[in-house]
């Protein structure tokens, strides 16, 4: 594994274009490109103010910089770096601001949700939408860009408006039988949409493509529902985790449960393999003699593995606050299709790893400090991790891996992702960021 | 006589007394024998009266009374004074006796009575007893109900109290969320007065708008298409036909899974049936034959199923899949049943109750096993060593010449032989080839000699006929016959060149 220089960046605002060729951070007003492999600046490009949110055009052409408090959104292009746009949104203030699938529109949400503005890079034309809800997950594209679906509130009743991305028709109108809309989600073949209520109510509704009401799922009453929502990549599965701490799987075929998976505190499953970090002192490990020697040093610290049954560290929370630190607040499926890793936040020093085959656990990564995230590898079955601390965790079926970041004066991996290409991942600390190459033919690492 | 008065007397007192004690004549008190007094004829006669006076005397003195006789010149007379006073006293002892006899037997009436009277009581007191302790255990069945009801009745609050207690926990964290979106609308609700606000008295309103550069090409190069109806439909149909791919695709997926799945029950089943009929056909014990006919028949049956399902296979109907699905169940059925004879059997063995002919004993099965185990493990042995030679040989270094001489020096030998055969090969089919062309070459010659001979033929056979005057013109036909005979022959013979 080798390690990049660190560089700076504010806001955690890093992100690869969608080629995986460059590599864009902002640093307050100004907005860097870079190569990804030999990380030169390419280009850069200055913003009027500090920049909000950064996203690429899916083309990889052009890079949007949203600055929410003057409320003015800079697209820069790759190609021309003198060719500018700006899109002033004036009075009407901006809260949010993305690329439409075309990589040629964007959506900008005026504050207060009042309406979304559909502003074109082709031509004149502007659209509007009323009644924008907001919420958890209000608009969602589905994978193959043709299709939006926003979710809109009027009369104190939700609706789900599906609009055709090409010419911003709308196609399908509906009321959805919630309270509370807190979001939708296309599944990845972009036939099903998924939309869910807010916690107060468990209810999963599921429409096709064209209005139908396909299924409605709803678990328990009463108690608070739906934490998080993820579907597998083969659309084969919808799994939903809620703060009873149990993630369910719903099944394509038939809409219904299939199975549900249960964070219990006591591991007593033999199948489970449980990778306890543990806090080594500094004298007792030659490792770390070494991590400032070489840049390429390969600083591998195991884990252990306690025999079961094995006791899980579970954090009770404050059962007078709104929005309890307790339910499965993170799911996400390898590419694979084969695994899901899922975080219950009563044990967040813990991250589950599920087997969709057997369809039960097969590891528990258990950290020394709360897990802050982690993501799947876009092509192989790895995870990586962070708790914030200075190490970076990789877990894939062969076993776990822990490295330490070499950066003198410690660098805390608050965030990562993977490039598109899954042979490095981007580590994000506060205010600086470093990328971590994965060497090919590290057998515990490839799968 | 006195004795009469006696008798009288005695009379009424025995009259007195004798009904009462009669009754009570369990009593261990041995009764006085005081029967009814008659004349006392038995004890004195006129005869023994001396006898009877010295006993009355002695029975007197032993009692206490002074004696009745006084010696008068050696003489016992009888002291009729004492005599008077010992009869009284006895009178007077006997009074007391019987008194004491009355009071006595009015004292064992009274205890009899009171006996009498305490047994009544006890047995009134047991069965009071009696019913007193069935009232005790019906009552001890009642209380240990009550405290089993109790005790549900507990549980039952118990989960009660949590269910309300799980409720209020549930209605808390409502109520917080509640607050919590509430307090977050308010503060919007709030931020938006201030905007509004804010604008009504702001002058300057700021305008939105987009300023670039210059248009930007679509991302697919084509062009934008006016928003007509035609673009409507346009985009109703793309949607379904992506629904419709969905489904197809989907729907391809399930009948292939399925056809697997169909696949495998029925290589399932046939693998029962397979596994079932052999086990069947062996020999087998008397109880078992009655099975054995029946499940002979089934499995026929069975065999009939599967020719008739063959043809079914293809179909998706329900009755051909519940056919198959039931057959693979009864096959399964069979296959367990099987198993759990065979079971019973194997702990049979195991018990030592003889060995049947379809079974193998323990040992002997362990000793096969330590057989093959062995053959196994020589065989990787020979497997081994033959690996190391190999390796040895291909890693030992050698030099060129060494190298050139030894490749393929395992094949050296049959080499040669090869070579040598194939020049005795070659020789051989040098000499064919001679051989052939000189059979050639007579053949031709003959074939020359024979042209020759057949020509010498016709010229001596012309000469005749020329030379032959007389009978020219009647033999003329004979020997035009001969002649085209002759030429006939000529042609058969010189035509056909037979290779040799």
């Amino acid at each position: 594994m080798n390690f990049s220089e660190v560089f700076k960046q504010s806001n955690q605002l890093c992100k690869v274009s969608p080629d995986g060729k460059y590599l864009a951070t902002c640093v307050q007003y100004r907005l860097v490109v870079r190569d990804v492999n030999t990380l030169q600046i390419l280009q850069l490009y200055t913003c009027l103010d500090q920049v909000a949110s950064m996203e690429w055009s899916s083309d990889s052409l052009f890079i949007l910089c949203a600055m929410y408090k003057r409320g003015l959104v800079q697209v820069w292009s790759l190609e021309q770096p003198d060719w500018h746009c700006k899109i002033d949104e004036g009075s009407i203030g901006l809260v949010s601001s993305r690329w439409s699938p075309d990589g040629r529109h964007i959506l900008n949400t005026t504050e207060f949700h009042l309406r979304v503005t559909v502003w074109s890079l082709c031509n004149k034309s502007v659209s509007y939408i009323k009644y924008p809800k907001a919420c958890q997950k209000g608009m969602d594209f589905s994978a193959d860009g043709r299709y939006m679906a926003l979710a809109e509130r009027r009369d104190c009743k939700d609706y789900i408006s599906v609009f055709v991305c090409d010419d911003w028709h709308l196609l399908r109108h509906f009321e959805t039988d919630t309270q509370d809309l807190a979001g939708v989600e296309w599944s990845p073949n972009g036939c099903v949409l998924a939309a869910w209520d807010s916690c107060l109510e468990y209810k999963m509704l599921l429409y096709s493509l064209d209005g139908r009401l396909l299924s409605t799922y709803s678990a328990y009453e009463w108690s608070l529902g739906i934490k998080s929502v993820a579907w597998s990549p083969s659309s084969q599965f919808l799994a939903i985790g809620s703060y009873d701490e149990k993630v369910r799987i719903l099944n394509h075929i038939t809409w219904k449960k299939l199975t549900e998976f249960e964070h219990h505190p006591t591991i007593t499953n033999s199948k489970a393999v449980v990778f306890k970090e543990v806090e080594k002192r500094p004298q007792m490990t030659l490792c770390f003699s070494f991590q400032f020697d070489s840049a390429s040093h390969r600083c591998l610290v195991s884990d252990e593995i306690p025999p079961l049954p094995v006791q899980v560290p579970v954090v009770k929370p404050d059962p007078d606050r709104a929005n309890p630190k307790i339910g499965i607040s993170a799911i996400a499926f390898s590419v694979d299709n084969r695994y899901l890793a899922t975080k219950n936040d009563c044990m967040p020093q813990s991250v589950w790893v599920w087997d969709m085959q057997r369809l039960g656990p097969t590891a528990v990564l258990e950290q020394t400090a709360p897990v802050r995230f982690f993501a799947w590898d876009p092509r192989r079955p790895r995870l990586a991790l962070c708790t914030g601390n200075t190490k970076l965790y990789l877990w894939s079926p062969a076993g776990c891996v822990s490295v330490k970041v070499p950066v003198e004066g410690g660098f805390q991996v608050q965030s990562l992702f993977w490039h598109c290409s899954g042979d490095s991942v981007v580590l994000l600390g506060k205010d600086q960021l470093c990328l971590c190459y994965m060497t090919k033919g590290h057998s515990a690492l490839v799968v | 006589m006195p004795e009469s008065s006696f008798e009288d007397i005695n009379n009424i007192y025995v009259s007195s007394t004798m009904p009462p004690s009669r009754q009570y004549s369990q009593s261990t008190i041995p009764l006085l024998p005081f029967r009814h007094y008659i004349g006392n004829t038995e004890f004195c006669t006129e005869n023994n009266t001396s006898e009877c006076m010295l006993y009355i005397s002695q029975e007197l003195l032993a009692l206490g009374f002074p004696s009745i006789f006084f010696d008068l010149n050696g003489l016992r007379e009888l002291d009729v004074i004492s005599a008077l006073n010992s009869m009284y006293g006895l009178l007077q002892m006997h009074r007391r006796a019987v008194g004491m006899l009355a009071e006595l037997e009015v004292e064992q009436l009274r205890v009899s009575s009171d006996l009498h009277c305490q047994q009544l009581t006890n047995s009134k007191l047991k069965d009071q007893l009696e019913l007193s302790k069935k009232e005790n255990l019906r009552l001890c069945e009642r209380e240990r109900q009550l405290e089993a009801n109790t005790k549900a009745l507990h549980h039952c609050l118990k989960n009660e109290k949590e269910e309300v207690q799980k409720l209020q926990n549930v209605i808390a964290s409502r109520a917080s969320q509640y607050n919590h979106n509430l307090k977050r609308k308010e503060r919007e609700f709030g931020k938006l007065k201030e905007r509004l606000n804010q604008l009504l008295t702001d002058k300057k309103d700021k305008k939105q708008g987009m300023d670039v550069l210059n248009y930007v090409g679509r991302s697919d190069g084509k062009r934008s298409q006016w928003k007509t109806g035609k673009t409507d439909s346009r985009h109703e149909s793309d949607m379904y036909k992506a629904l419709l791919n969905e489904f197809d695709k989907h729907q391809r997926e399930l009948m292939i899974e399925n056809a697997e799945l169909k696949k495998v029950l029925q290589q399932i089943k046939q693998e029962m049936v397979g596994i079932l009929s052999p086990k069947r056909q062996s020999g087998e014990t008397q109880k078992e034959e009655k099975p054995k006919e029946f499940t002979d028949q089934q499995i026929a049956s069975d065999e009939e199923e599967e020719n008739s399902f063959k043809g079914t296979s293809e179909m998706s109907c329900e009755h051909a899949r519940e056919q198959l699905s039931n057959s693979i169940r009864q096959q399964w059925r069979k296959l367990k049943d099987h198993m759990a004879n065979l079971d019973n059997k194997a702990s049979l063995v195991h018990l030592g109750q003889g060995i049947n002919e379809e079974m193998i004993s323990k040992e002997v099965h362990q000793e096969e096993m330590e057989r093959l185990k062995l053959e196994i493990q020589q065989c990787k042995d020979f497997i081994h060593t033959q690996q190391q030679l190999l390796q040895q040989q291909l890693s030992t270094p050698w030099d060129e010449e060494t190298a050139a001489v030894l490749t393929d020096c395992y094949m050296l030998e049959e080499k040669e032989r090869l070579k040598e055969e194939w020049k005795t090969f070659e020789e051989q089919k040098k000499n064919f080839e001679m051989e052939r062309r000189t059979f050639t070459e007579a053949a031709i010659r003959l074939g020359h000699e024979r042209k020759m001979f057949e020509e010498d033929r016709a010229t001596w056979l012309k000469h005749q006929f020329l030379n032959m005057t007389f009978t020219d013109q009647m033999n003329l036909k004979t020997q035009n016959t001969l002649s085209e005979y002759a030429v006939q022959e000529q042609k058969h013979i010189s035509s056909p060149k037979t290779p040799l």
